[in-house]
């Protein structure tokens, strides 16, 4: 644990990637099998179920440290961390063990899941005793379920190979699903992920990594047209379909397996012949043909138990647009328009419900393109995907196998006033980041700022400095850790997409809210009102929905 | 009975006496307790101060009518007795104890107390708590969050960082207060390691310390030339402003630190954007200022600047007659300036009780 918690000091410290790699490798070096199963595993973004809630992670700080409750929520709105927080306020430890981090999570941490609240209390405290510091910050991450850290799971595998000297494409198709909830760590897993060979069997249901689009301006610089394969960007869940050995299975981007989270799929898999793997968007589909709104999806994703009814309300289809393995084989470095037709010839039978063809779209040039990308809102896309004809299959990033391009439908944009302010976390700790935007009701000439949008991102760090000092100074009140403050500040705020919702004072809800800019030139008077909102609403709801 | 000092839009006043204490507006006569520029302030006609501030104040100053005054000895101004006691903040701090009629006032200026009162900073007397009716205290670091290692832990710290540069071949810049926080680290490094080189602004403190009888180890102004093998070994000590600029540029490839209290939270030490924050404050930390408070004695406290609120009310909760003072003292300079401290003009009024945030407006951004 003492190892785990230092990389972990290490990591969260440094800001230099040569840094973190020369960390991770240390580590590697030096931990047992068993402990560095469950390191890649948290540094990787595996999260297992949050063991304890925070409720009585508060308790046991509270008992543990003495103070009173309004002292330690004092500081943990300086702070902005509750892992942080606790390490801070807790007495000198009184010994430290030697038990390794497996040993830590199996015997210590899971076994907490389920316990009365008062023996998790009791544990949890004799835990802290026996931890410095950066152990105390980790353990309360790893129960509290925040634990994350400033290491991107490509560093992750690009340390295990230089580790393992095995090529990091390799490592990174066995750590597929290597982080999957359902498969906890072990040393024999760990020992696979690192072993010598260039293609170690790959798991039955595995999928590749996924090749990922760059944002594109402006498409002029692209050269000639006929080199690009034209097709929408859906506006849904990024996922691979799996046929292998009798078996489906359906991977999202985020390397979780979500198969039985979509069984219309997993059934349309069936009609493929094994040894086949898909790429597309997992969207939601109402008339068997069209993507409805990503609201539908979102709608189901976030119900816990899949129910005859949301089934039937939010249906959902795999929209294929590449194919990366027939027969068995992998297809990655044929080009595009060959996988393509590979695609076409695959889907002819397979097609159906729960499984489409993404089209092909025809533009005769850029400015066909340009008014092809215009439909997008219409048609409830975010815009076009131009997919070099040429390119073979990336991994990740990257753009020397060819390159993948989004070229999205502008965001929407309104000016609008900060209202409420909230201290941010995490890096941004203590200063306030998180904010409320208010425009104009339209009742003049009593008109008042309505609220209808929350943001933290967008700004440069010294931007955020000089909004957080504007904020300090000119704060009504404060609410707990929100602020409310004299209106004084424009901001443009871009959105994705934008909805009629009662449940908001506003009457829409907007997607994706960000900082484009402030506007320090327009005044609080001239910020955008409600019914410039409805306009957006009117002019931007689906066709098809 | 009249209180002995009270606060005026000058800054703080002693009635009876008829001085202030650290104005901030030019006053006829002021009583100051350490040279930071939010405590000692030019313009004053007459200044009276700790004897070992006289190098540093006259530094910062130029030419002032000072009179210095013994830690300990004591001087009569206007019936009121005044004498001045070793605050361990920078050298030449002090508190100002009043005493008037029975009645026994002292002001903290800014302190920091270790365990016991230990003498840990090489550059100036360890506090002396002395026994009062009311103490007029900082409270910068007033947050259970804020509790600081034993110096010499630090001083390992910064020791194997620098050293660990040196054997990769880059120089360190450590980033610290020029005035107080620099010379503590230079008392504080082993010097074996490297050459150790000076920003202008530190360099003219050293002086100042130098001529006062500090001990510090030899240094060298980071001016015109910095040899190429020697900057590969070399310590670096710039004020916090040099940071980013085309002045630090010099030192070739380097590794960057900073050394003040607020790099005690992990969210501030990356807004300062270096490598790395060493935790070392000339402030107290929460359990220092429970000792201070506690071996005065007082039965009143009034607290001046940093976390204001969060201090009235903990030392209410202990039974303690607590109050503020808006004063505008800064606080540890160089970084956070604000890390979480009570909202501007909220000092004097009690952390509003919890209530419920604003109703959650629109957002369904995943
Ligand atoms: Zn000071
Ligand atoms: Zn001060």
């Amino acid at each position: 644990m003492r190892r785990f918690a230092r990389l972990f000091a290490a990591l969260d410290a440094s800001t230099a990637t040569h840094a973190k790699l020369a960390a991770l490798k240390a580590y590697l070096a030096e931990a047992a099998a068993a402990d560095a199963a469950w390191a890649v595993y948290f540094l990787a973004g595996g999260t297992p179920r949050r063991t304890v809630p925070t409720r009585v992670l508060r308790e046991a700080a509270l008992a543990a440290s003495g103070l009173p409750e309004w002292l330690f929520e004092e500081c943990y709105q300086a702070v902005g961390d509750l892992a942080e927080t606790i390490a801070h306020v807790l007495p000198a430890p009184a010994a430290e063990d030697d038990l390794g981090l497996a040993g830590w999570v199996e015997e210590r941490l899971l076994p907490l899941r389920g316990q009365p609240a008062a023996t998790v209390r009791e544990r949890l405290i004799d835990h802290w005793r026996v931890l410095d510091w950066p152990g105390r910050f980790l353990l309360t991450k790893l129960i509290g379920g925040g634990f994350r850290v400033g290491v991107s799971r490509l560093l992750v595998i690009r340390a295990l190979a230089e580790h393992a000297g095995v090529d990091a494409t390799v490592v990174a198709q066995r750590m597929m699903g290597y982080t999957d909830t359902d498969a906890l760590p072990t040393a024999e897993r760990f020992a696979r992920l690192i072993a010598a060979g260039t293609d170690g069997p790959v798991a039955a249901g595995a999928p590749y990594p996924f090749f990922l689009a760059h944002a594109l301006a402006d498409p002029a610089a692209l050269g000639a047209v006929a080199d690009w394969q034209v097709e929408w960007k859906y506006d849904g869940i990024r996922a691979q379909l799996v046929r292998r050995a009798g078996q489906a299975w359906i991977w999202s981007r985020g390397e979780e397996l979500v198969t039985e989270r979509f069984p219309e799929i997993a059934a349309a898999g069936a009609r493929l012949p094994d040894g086949t793997v898909l790429d597309g968007e997992i969207v939601a589909c109402t008339d068997g043909r069209r993507p409805a709104p990503f609201a539908l999806l979102q709608k189901r994703i976030g119900r816990k138990t899949l129910t005859r009814r949301i089934l039937a309300e939010a249906p959902a289809a795999f929209i294929a647009y590449d194919l990366l393995e027939t027969g068995g084989s992998d297809r990655r470095t044929l080009p595009q328009h060959a996988r393509r037709a590979l695609l076409e010839a695959t889907l002819a039978h397979a097609a159906g419900p729960g499984l489409l063809l993404a089209p092909v779209l025809d533009a005769a040039d850029w400015a066909g393109c340009a008014a092809l990308r215009a439909e997008a809102r219409a048609r409830g896309v975010e815009g076009l995907m131009l997919k070099e004809r040429a390119g073979r299959y990336g991994t990740g990033r990257t753009r020397e196998a060819g390159t993948w391009w989004k070229w999205k439908v502008d965001p929407y944009s309104i000016d609008c006033v900060l209202i409420y302010a909230q201290a941010g976390h995490g890096r941004r700790a203590g200063l306030y980041t998180d904010y409320t935007f208010a425009v104009w009701s339209d009742d003049a000439p009593e008109r008042r700022l309505v609220p209808f949008a929350k943001a933290y991102s967008g700004l440069t760090d010294d931007e955020f400095r000089a909004v957080d000092a504007v904020i300090r100074r000119t704060t009504v009140e404060k609410f707990g850790p929100v602020r409310s403050v004299t209106p004084s500040l424009v901001f443009e705020l871009g959105f994705e997409g934008i909805q009629a919702s009662p449940r908001h004072k506003s009457g829409v809800a907007v997607r994706f809210p960000r900082m484009l800019r402030l506007r320090p030139d327009k005044k609080v008077e001239d910020a955008d009102t409600l019914a410039r909102l409805r306009e957006l609403l009117a002019a931007g709801a689906p066709a098809a929905a | 009975m009249s209180d002995l000092v009270v606060l005026r839009p000058e800054g703080l006043y002693c009635p009876a006496g008829d001085f202030h204490i650290d104005p901030w507006r030019p006053v006829e006569r002021a009583v100051i307790t350490h040279a930071h520029s939010d405590h000692a302030r030019a313009g004053h006609r007459h200044y009276l101060a700790a004897s070992p501030s006289a190098h540093v104040l006259r530094a910062r100053l130029g030419e002032i009518r000072l009179q210095t005054l013994d830690y300990g000895a004591a001087l009569d101004i206007g019936g009121v007795r005044v004498s001045l006691h070793p605050a361990g903040h920078v050298l030449g701090s002090a508190q100002v104890r009043l005493a008037h009629r029975g009645t026994v006032w002292v002001v903290s200026g800014d302190y920091k107390a270790a365990p016991g009162f230990a003498a840990e900073d090489a550059t100036c007397a360890p506090f002396e708590p002395v026994r009062c009716d009311a103490f007029i205290s900082e409270s910068t670091f007033g947050l259970p969050v804020y509790r600081w290692q034993p110096q010499a832990r630090i001083a390992d710290e910064i020791n194997a960082w620098w050293a660990g540069n040196a054997d990769a071949g880059r120089a360190s810049i450590l980033y610290a207060y020029s005035f107080g926080k620099a010379q503590r680290i230079l008392a504080m490094i082993d010097a074996r390691i490297g050459p150790v080189y000076c920003h202008g602004a530190t360099e003219a403190v050293n002086a100042a310390y130098r001529a006062s009888g500090v001990a510090l180890p030899p240094t060298l102004p980071a001016g015109a030339g910095v040899a190429a093998d020697d900057r590969r070994r070399a310590l670096v000590l710039a004020p916090p402003a040099a940071q980013g600029s085309a002045w630090a540029r010099r030192f070739g490839e380097a590794a960057d630190a900073f050394a003040s209290g607020w790099m005690q939270l992990r969210g501030a030490r990356r807004r300062q954007g270096v490598d790395r924050g060493f935790v070392l404050s000339d402030h107290a930390d929460w359990p220092g200022l429970e000792r201070a408070i506690a071996a005065s004695g007082a039965s009143r406290v009034i607290l001046t600047h940093g976390q204001v609120a969060v201090m009235v009310r903990h030392l209410a909760a202990q039974g303690l007659d607590a109050q503020a003072f808006a004063t505008e003292f800064a606080g540890e300079a160089g970084s956070a300036a604000d890390a979480g401290a009570a909202a501007p003009g909220a000092a004097a009024g009690a952390p509003g009780a919890e209530v419920a945030a604003p109703a959650s407006p629109a957002a369904t951004a995943a």
